[in-house]
């Protein structure tokens, strides 16, 4: 009957919606990760389509078709739903479109704080914000009389009791997968440190140093209190082992805490696990954690009438108050009307400590690139620290010729 | 068959493939000889939900005009080839020079990701290939000899690893070998090291990726073995049987030889498909233990945020290359023969 009850409501509120944005024409195609915070906002943006074509992609493989479909001329997507790091390579090859004047047509509920832009041109509008924070299990640290760890010293400290106390072979987890994972934790654990990836505001790489160092040797403490088999584990990996009771203090991304906490799975678990602010590490005061927005783009290779009505779409989803209010606990909305739930404590904890934003920049992908696969051997105890940072500014170096950024 | 009504046969397939192989092949020679334009940047105020920053991002207005200009890019020569990420010309040298011992100098030259894959590559070729010609050819020979009645669903269970798509046949064994999959739970038991890991030890994974690749190859060489088995003459083996020859001499000296041409046929495809190796990487998730030349190409293409045409296509041609300096010998031999022949 309840189920009802919402339907109905639902149906209600789509067609008042399909009313308000009333797009006659052109036709939509959105590309977008897949998670359930955007699953909801595409959605969302579903009930205003009006007579325009309306289609999806939800794909984890998202960045890897991104490019090449945005280059064709006319495009496949008429929106990329992008990242801080997903919409440099877009903005690097010019595959995506000022909508400066469309905000100013269209784009009444949107806030000004969502909007990014970019030598004052609009080139994204942002819907929600992420970050990569501490879950722990109040019950298996109460048990060992350990507090909510706050640096990753401390997470270490913790860890290693736990372990010696019998309970878990392996307390911790990350998502430390050779590749673009393994390299967002060391981008984490450098910024942590307070470190600067690159020279001066140039494109010369500046890892090679003592903050790099010690960078490695936390990510190697803490792999060492990880399944062994760290390296082939993604997000999704270490959320398995959570469910499954296997560990007591893991770094995950806030936008999966939704599908971590929901009701499948031993409740036990679910009960006992808190979302906590995100670690500091070497004594330094900002977090050991990049602040992401994920936001909407619009196809440049598109015919004007398209990008129109995707952006009508899209901004009637990024300005939906009934939506925050439904989808809550799915993400820490940007939308007008949010109010925080304790799902979005890392978030905001993040803010409040002054986490620092992704570095939006255009040869960062290449940096990311070089230390996925350059730092793995250190990992593996068959390389020293320096000698890895070597690899990786070497590496670095070779792709930044071959792109033109050196 | 007259060379004319030779060339008319061919000429379908000989013309698919110039469309579909030649010139996509020529085309990626071509890419691999240029890098991208200098890159210009500019200083820009940025701005997020998180605040505003002075930051630079790449001048669109002044990089498309040199893109319309010259759309292939900044001519490289072979400067692809010779980078750190390929052949690296400059860091072996280097290392030749500064290292004490051959030990340490090939260490080092190991650590270059182009060699670390080639040598990856070449043990799996060097290994997978011969195992796969021996396993699949006793195989042959075992179900050769049994009875007939059983034979039929014995050659289908025989096949079916080939059956098995590569990525779900290596999913399958790489849940088997995770710490807490049927392998690695008792391997750990085994050896008394609750840490031990199969996937993230090197020596171990590559043991893994070695022993699927034969699984997943043996087939089709008992597949062709058999096939030709059915084709050896049984007069001679009565004869030889007469004779009082062994099992092992029967086989040495009368089927072998019978079947030599399909065991060079066999070899070479396996080396050829072995060379590219790539699904099993993806499969196990092994690329921090292995790496492969298809896999630096596949890198180059998706993994990474930026795509590196230049880089990709110049393992590519350097793949090409190397597939055929290991058939010559394959080649020149078969060659010699058909000479020989007429």
């Amino acid at each position: 009957m309840k189920k009802i009850l919402v339907t109905l409501l639902f149906l209600l509120f789509s067609t008042v919606a399909n009313a308000d944005c009333n797009i006659k024409s052109g036709s939509i195609n959105i590309l977008a990760n897949d998670f359930p915070a955007l699953r909801t906002l595409v959605e969302t943006a579903k009930e205003c389509k009006g007579s325009a074509d309306f289609k999806v992609t939800h794909s984890a493989e998202h960045n890897k078709i991104a490019v090449p479909a945005l280059t064709a001329n006319p495009s496949e997507f008429s929106v990329r739903v992008a990242a801080n790091s997903s919409i440099v390579p877009l903005m690097n090859a010019d595959l995506i479109r000022p909508m400066n004047d469309l905000v100013k047509k269209y784009g009444k509920g949107i806030q000004e704080s969502q909007l990014i832009t970019i030598d004052g041109k609009v080139m994204a509008v942002a819907f929600m914000a992420n970050t990569q924070h501490l879950y722990v299990r109040t019950d298996v640290l109460k048990e060992n009389g350990i507090a909510i760890p706050k640096t990753y010293e401390e997470v270490v400290a913790a860890a290693e009791k736990i372990r010696a106390a019998g309970k878990m072979k392996y307390p911790y987890a990350a998502a430390y997968k050779a590749g673009w994972n393994l390299a967002e934790e060391f981008v984490n654990m450098y910024i942590g440190h307070g470190g600067e990836f690159f020279k001066d505001g140039g494109a010369q790489p500046n890892i090679n140093n003592a903050k790099g160092v010690a960078t490695l040797n936390m990510l190697k403490k803490l792999a060492d209190l990880s399944n062994p088999d760290y390296l082939t584990h993604d997000s999704e990996a270490i959320k398995v082992e959570w469910e499954s009771g296997n560990v007591a203090i893991m770094t995950l991304w806030a936008s999966r805490s939704g599908t971590l906490l929901d009701d499948e799975g031993d409740a036990n678990i679910t009960a006992a696990t808190k979302l906590v602010a995100p670690a500091t590490v070497g004594g330094g005061n900002i977090p050991a954690a990049t602040l992401w927005w994920d936001g909407f783009t619009l196809a440049k290779n598109r015919s004007d009438a398209d990008a129109e009505a995707s952006f009508r779409a899209m901004a009637h989803a990024a300005s939906s108050k009934e939506m925050v209010a439904k989808a809550a606990d799915q993400a820490v909305w940007l939308v007008e009307g949010f109010v925080p739930g304790p799902k979005s404590v890392g978030v905001i904890e993040a803010v409040k400590m002054g986490a620092k934003p992704y570095p939006m920049l255009p040869q960062m992908g290449l940096m990311h690139g070089a230390l996925g696969s350059e730092i793995v051997e250190f990992l593996q105890g068959n390389e020293s620290a320096e000698q890895a940072l070597k690899d990786v500014e070497a590496a670095y170096i070779t792709k930044a010729k071959e792109q033109g950024f050196l | 068959m007259p060379n004319r009504s030779f060339f008319w046969f061919f000429f379908p397939a000989g013309l698919a493939m110039i469309l579909f192989i030649g010139l996509p092949i020529i085309s990626t020679g071509i890419q691999s000889f240029y890098a991208q334009h200098d890159q210009i940047l500019i200083e820009v105020k940025k701005c997020d939900p998180f605040g505003c920053k002075t930051s630079v991002v790449v001048d669109q207005e002044a990089t498309s005009k040199i893109k319309e200009e010259k759309p292939l890019g900044k001519f490289n020569g072979f400067g692809t080839y010779i980078d750190r990420n390929h052949l690296a010309s400059d860091q072996v040298s280097e290392f030749w020079s500064e290292s004490k011992s051959v030990g340490e100098f090939i260490g080092k030259v190991g650590n270059l990701p182009f060699y670390k894959a080639l040598v990856f590559t070449l043990t799996y070729c060097v290994i997978v290939t011969p195992c796969v010609l021996l396993l699949g050819f006793i195989i042959a020979l075992s179900l050769n000899a049994i009875s007939r009645k059983i034979r039929g669903p014995l050659i289908f269970g025989t096949i079916l690893p080939m059956i098995v798509t590569p990525l779900v046949g290596s999913l399958v064994l790489f849940w088997m070998i995770d710490a807490e999959g049927i392998i690695g739970a008792n391997l750990q038991i085994l050896m008394d090291d609750p840490y031990l890991s199969v996937k993230s030890s090197k020596a171990l994974t590559w043991i893994t990726i070695i022993i699927y690749g034969v699984w997943h190859h043996s087939p089709f060489a008992f597949v062709v073995f058999y096939a030709a088995l059915q084709t050896v003459p049984q007069e001679p083996l009565e004869a030889s049987i007469i004779d009082g020859a062994s099992r092992f001499q029967r086989v040495k000296h009368i089927v072998l030889p019978h079947i030599y041409p399909v065991v060079t046929f066999v070899a070479l495809i396996s080396l050829m498909d072995n060379f590219r190796v790539f699904e099993p990487i993806i499969g196990f998730s092994a690329e921090g233990s292995a790496q492969s030349l298809s896999w630096l190409i596949y890198d180059n293409l998706v993994n990474e945020e930026v795509i590196l045409f230049g880089s990709a296509a110049a393992t590519s041609i350097m793949t090409i290359v190397g597939i055929s300096i290991i058939l010559t010998p394959v080649l020149l031999r078969t060659w010699k023969e058909f000479r020989t022949n007429r």
